[in-house]
């Protein structure tokens, strides 16, 4: 491992890059309704790009690809990159391995939200900010703000008592895991006594991207590329935290302020996700180990690659989500434990045996 | 920098405790739709105040508790006589004090005059009105305990609830219904488990020729029309292998679903593809979800690319009850007469 790089190549960025567009070719040229596979890429371009092209598509062509399929593979990448590097800033700032998007609660939050607003009958899914969607929003917000609050008053606590600084981050884990528990029985509460709303909350609890349109890419869009941005340079600052709090303090950084900034935008970032896409498990805690035994352990390789490699993995895994049982659909959590676990096996396998 | 004031921490406590609790006032608020008392005891009063108020017999409080006392004495000859039957519950019916834990048999039982009996109905009896729905009767999950305590002795459910046999009370598992004859023995069944067996044979026959007469007076289209039946916002649709899909094959309406599931032999609920949807372009859309997830005409136009669909030009989008596109009751004639209705006001384009 002492012979790996540091940093990021750029080969892997123009690799990374490739992958991620081949994959949104294989999208858009795949799917249930077959259509003449240069017309969906032409359309594709006239859809997203100003100025016209004649794609040579009948009206409904048209309509499938600019209206279901394009905005689809858009909010895939746009999903897919956001859980990926915020797994990867949350595996950094708490140095666990296991820690994905949803420790703080963010799932079980937005979960106990969208349920709220399915029992209640706020939602329809149509329009902007749509009632699920922000209740969705507001609910994992408020879980992962609860953990905080509660992981910082027990970790105050510990080390007044003289206790091991080392613990904040350990006392926040399980803060997290607390509110989690919590909201869901409440949400579980809600789900059954309003078994007729059951449907609509367990599909929303499986995730997935069938019903996504315009509305939702233009509602992520802006948050995501704002987030991103903000955590692309944290890979140097995750380096750091990653020998230890004491450490990282004795190398002059605000270990707490740096954790609260990385969380907030993480969460931030992670409850814009859920909220247009529901749960989608697995991507945001395999993706950075992947790319992590691929490229390198640097935080400064691991969280871009993450954006890169997390949105072509989740545009994929939709595209089998929608091909695979076709008409019918798969829901996307299956697709992406079903193929991402094995695959993983496979990648450590070979990154042990090296 | 990491050691926080305690006052700080305090202060974080009880900001938490704050939120706790409110969020326990909202899980509380949750369970205040619980109109209708749990206790045995406390449905018994208020069942011999309604029956009081009435004017009617308080047969279903009598054995209960003492508070029905009173009123017993009125009726002190028909009293006795339950008493000494007590053992031959079934044969006389005077004496059957039932549970519904499903949402069709209670509509079934009311049909066939049987209303009375019902002393408890779950959660999602929502129909009639008048059925004794209680908020804290679940079957997910059952809570058998709950169930005995409104000393039923006999429990209607769609699936077998585990401990009832134990202590003695009888149970009628009347499984979601597969196909037409399935709800007509459904219906014979409680009749012959309350007694009303002539109105039940009456319902069935009732029930079997006001679908014929309405299934025939339909004018249907020589090339048949194809639809799509929406279970819910995220496109769940049923098969015609399902129960409803029976429904709609009475008028040899074509299931676009069907293409999810083409064997027949599969789940017969899928979740089905905006954009096959769009391609399949369906004649008619049925809406089973107008309740849960409040769809109607205007947000299916306004789904992406749903506005050029046939059905959505044409206006030949149904909206229907949740309920009653989902149960195999007596109110499935409604169900018939809703799509009936679809196929005559359809505006299907000739010669397309």
């Amino acid at each position: 491992m002492n012979a790996r790089p540091a940093s990021i190549r750029v080969s892997w960025i123009v690799g990374g890059v490739a992958f991620v567009l081949g994959s949104i070719a294989l999208a858009l040229v795949i799917g249930p309704t077959p259509i003449d596979r240069s017309g969906v890429l032409i359309e594709s371009f006239d859809a997203a790009l100003p100025g016209s092209f004649d794609s040579g598509l009948t009206d409904q062509q048209q309509s499938i690809v600019a209206n279901l399929r394009l905005p689809r593979v858009v909010l895939g990448l746009l999903v897919g990159a956001s859980l990926s590097i915020s797994g990867a800033t949350f595996q950094g700032v708490f140095r666990n391995p296991l820690a994905d998007p949803y420790l703080l609660g963010v799932a079980a939050g937005g979960g106990l939200g969208a349920t709220i607003a399915f029992v209640y009958g706020l939602g329809d899914g149509q329009g902007w900010f749509d009632l699920v969607q922000v209740f969705a929003f507001a609910g994992a917000l408020s879980a992962v703000f609860l953990a905080w609050v509660m992981g910082n008053a027990a970790s105050a606590g510990v080390t007044e008592l003289g206790g091991d600084r080392q613990s904040s981050a350990t006392s926040l884990i399980l803060a997290g895991v607390a509110v989690a528990s919590f909201f869901t029985a409440i949400q579980s509460f809600l789900q059954q006594r309003n078994t007729e709303d059951i449907r609509q909350v367990y599909t929303w609890l499986l995730g997935g991207l069938t019903t996504s349109g315009w509305t939702e890419v233009i509602l992520l869009l802006p948050i995501a590329t704002i987030c991103v941005a903000l955590l692309l340079p944290s890979g140097r600052m995750l380096d750091v935290l990653a020998v230890g709090d004491d450490e990282a303090t004795m190398l002059g950084m605000s270990v707490n302020r740096v954790r609260l900034a990385l969380v907030v935008i993480a969460s931030l970032l992670t409850a814009s996700a859920v909220a247009v896409s529901g749960l989608i498990a697995f991507v945001g805690l395999i993706i950075p180990h992947t790319v992590r035994l691929v490229f390198g352990s640097s935080y400064r390789i691991i969280v871009p690659m993450s954006v890169i490699v997390g949105a072509g993995f989740l545009t994929l895994s939709d595209l089998v989500a929608r091909t695979a049982l076709s008409p019918s659909e798969l829901p996307i959590g299956v697709v992406t434990a079903f193929f991402g676990a094995p695959f993983f096996v496979v990648i450590l396998r070979t990154a042990v045996s090296r | 920098m990491t050691n926080r004031p305690r006052s700080a921490a305090v202060g974080s406590l009880s900001k938490l405790l704050a939120l706790v609790l409110a969020l326990a006032l909202v899980a509380a608020a949750c369970g205040d739709d619980t109109t209708v008392p749990i206790t045995a005891e406390a449905q018994a009063a208020s069942d011999a105040i309604d029956a009081a108020e009435n004017g009617d017999e308080p047969e279903e409080a009598m054995e209960d508790e003492a508070i029905a006392d009173e009123d017993a004495m009125e009726d002190e000859a028909m009293e006795d006589e339950d008493a000494m039957e007590d053992e031959e519950a079934m044969e006389d019916s005077a004496d059957v004090r039932i549970v519904s834990m499903s949402p069709t048999a209670t509509e079934m039982l009311f049909a066939i005059g049987a209303g009375d009996y019902v002393v408890a109905a779950d959660n999602n009896s929502n129909f009639p009105a008048d059925a004794p729905t209680n908020a804290d009767l679940t079957n997910f999950p059952v809570n058998v305990e709950g169930i005995i305590s409104f000393e039923p002795t006999l429990v209607v459910t769609s699936s077998p609830i585990e401990g009832l046999a134990a202590v003695g009370i009888e149970e009628l598992v009347l499984p979601f219904a597969a196909t037409f004859d399935d709800a007509y023995t459904q219906i014979e069944q409680l009749g012959a488990a309350t007694g009303q067996i002539g109105e039940a044979a009456e319902l069935v026959s009732e029930m079997q020729s006001n679908i014929a007469a309405i299934v025939e007076g339909t004018d249907t289209p020589d090339t048949a029309l194809t639809y799509y039946h929406e279970l819910d916002d995220t496109l769940f649709s049923s098969t015609s292998s399902t129960f409803v899909g029976q429904v709609y094959a009475l008028f040899g309406l074509e299931n676009v679903a069907d293409a999810a599931d083409p064997d027949g032999e599969s789940f017969g609920f899928p979740q089905l593809n905006a954009e096959f949807l769009v391609t399949a372009d369906p004649d008619l859309i049925f809406l089973a979800d107008t309740v849960c997830c409040g769809q109607t005409a205007e947000t299916v136009a306004a789904r992406p690319g749903w506005d050029a669909l046939a059905a959505v030009t044409n206006g030949n989008i149904i909206e229907l009850n949740d309920d009653v596109a989902s149960r195999w009751g007596p109110r499935l004639v409604d169900y018939v007469q809703a799509i009936s209705d679809a196929i005559a006001t359809a505006n299907v384009p000739v010669a397309n």
